[in-house]
């Protein structure tokens, strides 16, 4: 079963909007604090209050900059956790069958009671979705919450990730990309959802909503921008102006 | 082939129990459901019934349990046994800390009681700390805000009757354009980041004002990378051209602000600059219909803006006049402030022009009918979707308050206070000076203050002077230095007291503010002071109590030591009397309460603080026979009353517990709020939501919910007839008198329309030898100093690098891994630089408090934070650089003393890597609470 | 990526130790009782060596023996369950030539087919990587396969054989490491490609997710000096093959000259190894500004 299944009834996944993540790490820590304490072993901080402090994640943002000549640079923020791919690599490699993906809904997950954390899966993971946990030697990754988004001991308004139910500025969905009426299935299609090196074929599930264009980047002005035109002199200028409005009160 | 996966279980037993309270890990006051499991903490998310958050939570509020669980907690008071500084303490009881407290505090009391000075820092409390100083007697009480954000404040409140985070807010749901001036994080971090979703949801347009973008910035539909210290002329500026194009909305002047009033014109008189009054001293407009001066507030008056009034021989002018001649001066043309803002004129005007476009095209209109205050009704209301919310980066500017001022002068001017889509109000604000206190210093010895410390001057004549003209208060406040300073100044209070300027003093006692490291200025000074001694030995500023919950930097520089509770071990109540947690749309307040007991000798500070003043007899808190009134927090939650049937929280008081805002102490009002999540809240009524300083169904709503006993209507100060009053002064008129060497600078920046000058350390620096801005972010992911200590947190941010621009970069040959000098005139900092091109190219920046002092916080001393981590305050002074006449001013704003952090002027270049740590390195300070472990599984026992 | 010893260790050795096998059950040399003894235990001692070496980097090592479960689709299973009947197979042929004297010709040529099959195997685990070009190349397999054969050859003292494959498997090395050299690019990742964000102008990392290192860090990102690579594949080639072929031809047959050999060309072997590894990029480094390329 390390094989990858033929194909999953749902393709359950995240769409990030990196037109809207500021970058808080919201989803970061939300993250660590379901995983920890939930399904399968603690994520660890190794020399936790020390000169090198390394700790399990299971999602991570980075910061990027982009720029072209004579544009203005600008920021984007970037978080990266499983994208449960179609075709996932890391499933493949794994020796032991730990690694699998669901034929429900397409999530991957490690049975960690099979894993014998020989780091070939996170080898073979192009987006750095898989952490080897230093204290339990165990591979872990994003699970896609599996333990919350069926859970009957949850309200079924939070039975999605901890990390979109967390986002504050609501970049994270969770949906099924197999429907194409999803709320997912629908972002993506609308705004241009992209994936992430897609000449890899590992077929991401999860998808990037890119940002918006920014109205400063080209450099110049838009001419065709409605300038303000003062008020004409020859209708009495501001005075004029202010004594007609006035009246019209 | 059949698929064989494990089973998993999808169905796990989250928790035993969901308890719900209040984050602390920040200001914001998100609402947490705190899961429990054997009865330890298991996991934290965002309440969704909470009126702040709604549900989310940001990175710290889900690293709470490492906070809770922080090997930096301290365990026990503690009384300091080696030199102050070194961090050498014993553990001692709580009786013991309280006999050495009062035998501190008690004789300062019965003395001097000015020689107490009581400063809380980032705390939630004040309305009760307040009044606990009050009750003690000294004049020397503030909380933070002085060095924090004061311009915002006070701007607000003198202009608008209200500011920014959490006096109010943007109509998130509605606005169309949203422009952020200066923010990178704010209080309210929860709320804009939902909101900045919702603009973007609904198709609005987000304008980033800012030099750095980062964060909020980033994801800015357009970024206005502005030069630092210049948001002023920009704002001006695009007045300049709305008012030249005629794009105010002149009906919302004329009915809701203070710009039809008429102002005396004649230069040199007493009374030039100030309102035309009647015998009931009520402000003058001139009536369009008779010509003839009328009373403000006279129904069905329209009033004329566009006319003078001439009446023996002194000519007034409505102040929309003195208003629009000033600003559409060629001083304020785009292309006149293009170059010193770093804006092209085209943008500015583009800019404008979109402003006008969605105020003024784009209106929107709630079908609601309104009355107004008098008693005009209104079929609907009439919304300008045009938001605005500016931060530090305007205010933390020597310019600040008049820059803060000029953006909600430009809001005013657009309509867009208080209407569908604009800015809102949140109860208890609208609030007018009017109905603000004004400050007291009036002491009796052994006895009470004569009233609150804080509050809004109206004029010199409240200023706190002693009869020899000298500051009551030791931080100054109140004084011709910064008359208007309302939250006082915590900045100034160290040094004064060391330099025993206005005086000296005996104890200094301070809560929740790590003064000896990042919420100083000029660290490395301020550490010198407090462990300086005079010529016999002992220390100058004699006697130092602090309460911290955790082993800060400050702990090691404190004679007595209060431990504090983490915040899910206490009581706490987010109250309407302070800061609390309303929304535009309701008026809603919360408690903390120990969802876990503390399993150390610690106790709420508040708590302490009570047992405190019982133990040294203050009125308010003991009977006649000395016992105590409230015998800890909660107990004075519940049961104490401000005003007959006011007490800190409003929600179900009365003994049938349906009294909101006003009734009868409830004793099991906590126990009510856990009931209902943590928190209260009532909704405002339809016809009250908008309009709320002039609508009457909300004047009526707000004085039966307590926030008021009497309606407050009031129009908005545009013109600011108590800056005049300060700036007639400073011209010689009236029998208070600033001294000589302030009548200058009074005179220029004292001016009742916003004005723009160059931030002070610009006009003393030599520009050439320190052409770079150096400004700090906080970081989203990290609280001042104290997320530093969570083990999650600190992996995040346990370094800062020094951020520097493109230009800057290529023109001193940087390359990565590099490590520069920055100096300004004051010191000297050595840091590890990276290259960020979405920055003005004059500015480098770093995040804010990430650097710590070996020893502290429980970390091990080759910790990144204390060895490649680095502050920027070593660059900053509190005092400016000597000017022409060899004196020193404060590096504040000069009419609130607000703390000039950003105004700071450096040069950088190329360092020796060396061996990789940063400078100034102190030496360690002694953990009193020994280190963290090594490795840790949180989560582990679930 | 990280050149952890266990890995440079376990892929160095099994090869040399499954090469020495390879020629050991084709009967060269046509060794008998202790003579084959010492061959075997030798050969043994580097395949069960390197393979043992290869438990030390896991997790959970006390459940290694899961690993031979996903034989349909994991190389790296594939690699133990080969291993393992190579070593099964090639005991069987060892006990019989040692104990009984007998030599058992299909057996051994069974055993030493799988021999190649399990280093193709282990050649594959990294060939099979697409997330690190360097290793993705049909060269892969070639080069570990010439190196079994080489090293098999050098020490199963067929000395004509093995100066012929060493000096092929020297140019086979260069040709690994030019083609290594551009595949990264040729592989088409970007840090555009990696954040999507490449349509929108020149990316680079301006904040790392964590001011920490991570996992990932210590794993992929190894950097090695080019002046320091350079030096070692001087050091690399010259031992790998050259002066090996040199020696073997030009100085006379001898057990001495073929140990100096085999000793050159291990040195030679551990320090291409470690290149293979260090100099190896992983497609996540672009998520960290790691390839400059
Ligand atoms: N360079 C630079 N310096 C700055 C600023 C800047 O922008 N740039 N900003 C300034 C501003 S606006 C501010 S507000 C200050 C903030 O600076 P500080 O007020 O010093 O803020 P914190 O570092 O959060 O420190 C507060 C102290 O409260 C303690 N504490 C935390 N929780 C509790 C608790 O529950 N109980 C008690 N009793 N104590 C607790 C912490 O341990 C810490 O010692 O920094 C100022 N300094
Ligand atoms: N996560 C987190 N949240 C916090 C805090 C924290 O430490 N961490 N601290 C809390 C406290 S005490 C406060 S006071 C608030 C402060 O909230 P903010 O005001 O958002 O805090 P700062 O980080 O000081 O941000 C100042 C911003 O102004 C910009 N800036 C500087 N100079 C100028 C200028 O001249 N013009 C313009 N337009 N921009 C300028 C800076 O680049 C920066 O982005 O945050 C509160 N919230
Ligand atoms: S929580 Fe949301 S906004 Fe914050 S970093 Fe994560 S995705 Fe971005
Ligand atoms: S992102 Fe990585 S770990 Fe996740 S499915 Fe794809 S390859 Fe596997
Ligand atoms: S680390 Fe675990 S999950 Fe990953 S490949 Fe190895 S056995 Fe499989
Ligand atoms: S879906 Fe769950 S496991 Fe995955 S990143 Fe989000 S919180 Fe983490
Ligand atoms: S913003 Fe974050 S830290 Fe602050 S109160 Fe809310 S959840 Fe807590
Ligand atoms: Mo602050």
């Amino acid at each position: 079963m390390t094989t990858l299944p033929a194909s999953t009834d749902k393709k359950l996944g995240l769409v990030i909007d990196l037109d809207i993540c500021v970058g808080c790490h919201a989803c970061v820590i939300s993250c660590k604090e379901w995983n920890t304490s939930n399904y399968g072993a603690p994520l660890s901080d190794m020399d936790a209050y020390g000169e090198n402090p390394v700790g399990t994640f299971l999602n991570r943002v980075h910061t990027f900059e982009v720029k072209s000549a004579g544009c203005n640079a600008q920021t984007v923020h970037f978080p990266k956790s499983c994208l449960h791919c179609e075709d996932a690599p890391c499933v493949t490699v794994c020796p032991t069958g730990a690694s699998y993906k669901r034929s429900e809904d397409g999530i991957v997950l490690v049975n960690e009671s099979d894993c014998i954390g020989c780091g070939l899966c996170a080898w073979a993971c192009p987006y750095g979705a898989r952490e080897m946990d230093a204290a339990e030697g165990v591979m872990k990754k994003c699970t896609l919450c599996v333990d919350r988004i069926y859970n009957e001991n949850i309200p079924e308004i939070d039975r999605e990730p901890s990390c979109v139910r967390t986002c504050p500025a609501k970049a994270r969905h969770f949906g099924d990309f197999a429907d194409p009426d999803s709320n997912v299935s629908v972002m993506t299609r609308e705004r241009g959802g992209m994936e992430l090196m897609p000449e890899l074929m590992t077929k991401p599930v999860n998808r990037y909503l890119p940002p918006r264009p920014k109205a400063d980047i080209s450099g110049e002005i838009d001419i065709l921008a409605p300038l303000l035109t003062p008020v004409p002199e020859n209708k009495g200028g501001f005075m004029g102006w202010l004594d007609k409005a006035l009246e019209a009160i | 082939m059949t698929v064989h996966q494990p089973v998993v279980d999808t169905n796990a037993k989250v928790s035993d129990e969901i308890r719900k309270t209040t984050c602390y890990m920040c200001a914001c006051r998100c609402g947490i459901n705190v899961h429990m499991q054997d009865g330890k903490v298991k996991y934290i998310e965002g309440n969704r019934d909470h009126p702040v958050n709604k549900g989310v939570l940001c990175a710290k509020g889900s690293a709470g349990i490492m906070q809770h669980y922080s090997p930096a907690r301290l365990k026990s008071p503690m009384k300091r046994v080696g030199e102050r500084g070194s961090g050498e303490f014993e553990e001692i009881s709580w009786d013991e800390a309280f006999d050495i407290a009062v035998g501190w505090l008690k004789p300062v009391r019965e003395e001097n009681p000015e020689k107490l000075a009581f400063f809380t820092g980032r705390d939630q409390s004040q309305s009760m700390t307040s009044w606990w100083a009050q009750s003690y007697g000294t004049p020397n009480y503030a909380a933070h805000g002085g060095f924090c954000s004061v311009n915002m404040a006070a701007a607000g409140i003198y202009t608008m009757g209200g500011a920014f985070w959490e006096f109010g807010a943007p109509d998130w749901d509605r606005t169309k354009l949203f422009m952020i001036f200066g923010v990178a994080e704010d209080h309210d971090s929860n709320p804009i980041k939902t909101g900045l979703s919702k603009v973007k949801a609904n198709g609005g347009k987000i304008i980033g004002v800012n030099p750095i973008r980062s964060g909020y910035n980033a994801i800015a539909d357009e970024w206005v990378g502005i030069t630092p210290g210049t948001d002023g002329l920009f704002i001006l500026s695009m007045i300049h051209e709305l008012l030249k194009a005629g794009k105010v909305d002149l009906d919302y002047l004329q009915r809701y602000t203070n710009l039809p009033y008429l102002v005396n014109t004649v230069e040199g008189s007493a009374d030039n600059g100030l309102f035309l009054r009647d015998a009931e001293d009520k402000p003058q407009v001139l009536d369009r219909a008779t010509g003839k001066p009328v009373a403000f507030d006279k129904p069905g008056v329209k009033a004329d803006m566009a006319k003078g009034y001439e009446v023996d021989g002194v000519t007034y002018r409505p102040a929309f006049l003195l208003l629009a001649e000033k600003y559409l001066d060629d001083q304020y043309a785009p292309e006149m402030v293009a170059d010193r803002t770093g804006i092209s004129a085209e943008r500015i005007k583009k800019i404008a022009a979109q402003l006008a476009h969605t105020a003024f095209e784009e209106e929107i209109t709630i079908d609601q009918p309104w009355t107004d205050w008098k008693g005009e009704k209104h079929t609907k209301m009439i919304g300008r979707p045009v938001a605005f919310h500016a931060m530090r980066g305007i205010s933390a500017h020597s310019n600040g308050f008049q820059t803060c001022r000029a953006l909600h002068v430009l809001q005013i001017l657009l309509g867009s206070v208080e209407c569908p889509g604009g800015f809102r109000f949140k109860p208890p604000y609208p609030k007018p000076v009017s109905a603000h206190p004004k400050p007291h210093m009036g002491v009796t010895k052994g006895g009470p203050l004569n009233g609150p410390h804080l509050g809004f001057v109206r004029g010199p004549e409240d200023l706190l002077l002693k009869d020899d003209g000298t500051p009551a208060r030791i931080d100054k406040a109140f004084t011709w230095d910064n008359p208007m300073s309302s939250h006082g100044l915590m900045h100034m209070v160290i040094s004064n007291a060391h330099a025993g300027d206005p005086y000296k003093i005996d104890v200094l006692f301070m809560y929740m503010a790590n003064m000896s490291w990042n919420s100083s200025m000029n660290t490395t000074g301020v550490m010198d002071m407090l462990t300086d001694k005079d010529e016999n030995g002992e220390y100058v500023i004699p006697k130092i109590i602090y309460s911290d919950a955790y082993s800060s930097e400050m702990v090691a520089f404190a004679d007595l030591i209060l431990p504090d509770t983490t915040y899910l071990e206490r009581h706490d109540c987010i109250s309407l009397l302070d800061r609390p947690i309303s929304e535009a749309e309701a008026v809603a307040d919360s408690i903390r309460w120990p969802v876990v007991e503390p399993d150390r000798d610690v106790r709420g500070f508040q708590t302490a603080l009570i047992q405190l003043g019982v133990r040294l007899g203050l009125p308010g808190m003991v009977n006649e026979d000395g016992s105590a009134i409230y015998e800890d927090y909660a107990d004075y939650i519940q049961n104490h009353e401000r005003r007959p049937g006011v007490g800190p929280l409003a929600g179900f008081r009365g003994e049938d517990k349906q009294g909101k805002g006003r009734g009868a102490p409830n004793p099991n009002q906590i126990q009510d709020y856990i009931d209902n999540g943590g928190f209260w809240t009532d909704h405002i009524p339809e016809d009250a939501l908008f309009f709320k300083p002039w609508n009457a169904a909300y004047q009526d709503w707000a004085v039966e919910r307590g926030i008021f006993d009497s309606i407050q209507p009031y129009l908005f100060d545009v013109y600011s007839e108590v800056v005049q009053k300060f700036r007639l002064a400073a011209q010689g008129h009236g029998q208070h008198q600033p001294p000589e060497h302030l009548r200058e600078q009074l005179d220029t920046v004292m001016d009742p329309l916003p004005i723009w000058y160059e931030p002070f350390e610009e006009t003393l620096v030599d520009k050439n030898e320190y052409p770079i801005h150096a400004l700090t972010q906080r970081p989203m992911a990290m609280y001042h100093s104290w997320g530093t200590q969570n083990a999650w947190l600190r992996q995040i941010h346990g370094t800062n690098p020094m951020y520097v621009s493109g230009e800057i970069w290529a023109e001193h040959g940087f390359a990565e891994g590099d490590w520069a000098w920055v100096t300004s005139t004051h010191g000297k900092i050595k840091v590890p630089v990276v290259r960020m091109d979405a920055l003005n190219g004059k500015t480098i920046w770093t995040w804010n408090a990430i650097g710590k002092r070996k020893g502290a916080w429980a970390l091990d001393e080759k910790a990144p934070e204390a060895n490649k981590g680095f502050l920027l305050n070593h660059l900053i002074h509190e005092l400016l650089p000597a000017k022409g006449d060899g004196m020193r001013w404060a590096n504040s704003d000069p009419i609130t003393g607000q703390a000039a952090w950003f105004d700071l002027r450096v040069k950088i270049e190329r360092a020796d890597a060396g061996d990789g740590v940063s400078q100034p390195n102190h030496p360690a300070q002694k953990s009193p609470v020994g280190q963290g472990p090594k490795d840790i599984s949180y989560g582990e026992d679930f | 990526m990280h050149p952890a010893p266990s890995v440079i260790l376990f892929t160095s050795l099994s090869g040399l130790g499954f090469g020495l096998l390879f020629f050991l059950g084709l009967d060269m040399p046509a060794v008998s009782g202790w003579t084959a003894f010492a061959f075997f235990f030798v050969a043994y001692a580097l395949a069960v060596g390197g393979l043992l070496a290869s438990t030390f980097h896991l997790g959970n090592p006390q459940r290694a023996v899961k690993a031979f479960k996903q034989w349909r689709s994991s190389w790296l299973s594939r690699e133990g369950v080969f291993a393992v009947l190579a070593l099964l197979v090639m005991g069987l042929y060892a006990a019989a030539l040692i104990f009984l004297d007998m030599r058992l010709p299909l057996v051994g040529m069974i055993g030493s087919a799988l021999s190649v099959i399990t280093v193709i195997c282990t050649a594959m685990i990294y060939a099979q990587m697409k997330t690190i070009p360097r290793w993705s190349q049909p060269m892969t397999p070639v080069l570990y396969l010439l190196y079994m054969f080489a090293g098999g050859a050098l020490m199963a003292a067929q000395i004509h054989l093995a100066t012929v494959l060493l000096a092929i498997l020297t140019v086979a090395q260069i040709l690994h490491w030019l083609i290594g050299d551009k595949a990264f690019a040729k592989a088409g990742s970007t840090i555009g490609t990696a954040t999507g964000l490449g349509i929108l102008g020149q990316v680079r990392l301006l904040e790392s997710p964590h001011s920490s290192t991570n996992y990932l860090l210590q794993e992929f990102a190894f950097e090695v000096g080019r002046k320091h690579a350079l030096k070692l594949r001087v050091i690399a080639t010259l031992c790998v093959g050259l002066l090996p072929v040199l020696m073997l031809l030009m100085t006379p047959a001898g057990h001495l000259v073929s140990l100096v050999a085999l000793v050159l060309h291990m040195i030679g072997l551990f320090s291409a190894r470690w290149l293979f590894f260090a100099e190896a990029e992983h497609v996540v480094g672009l998520y960290y500004d790691k390839h400059r390329g």
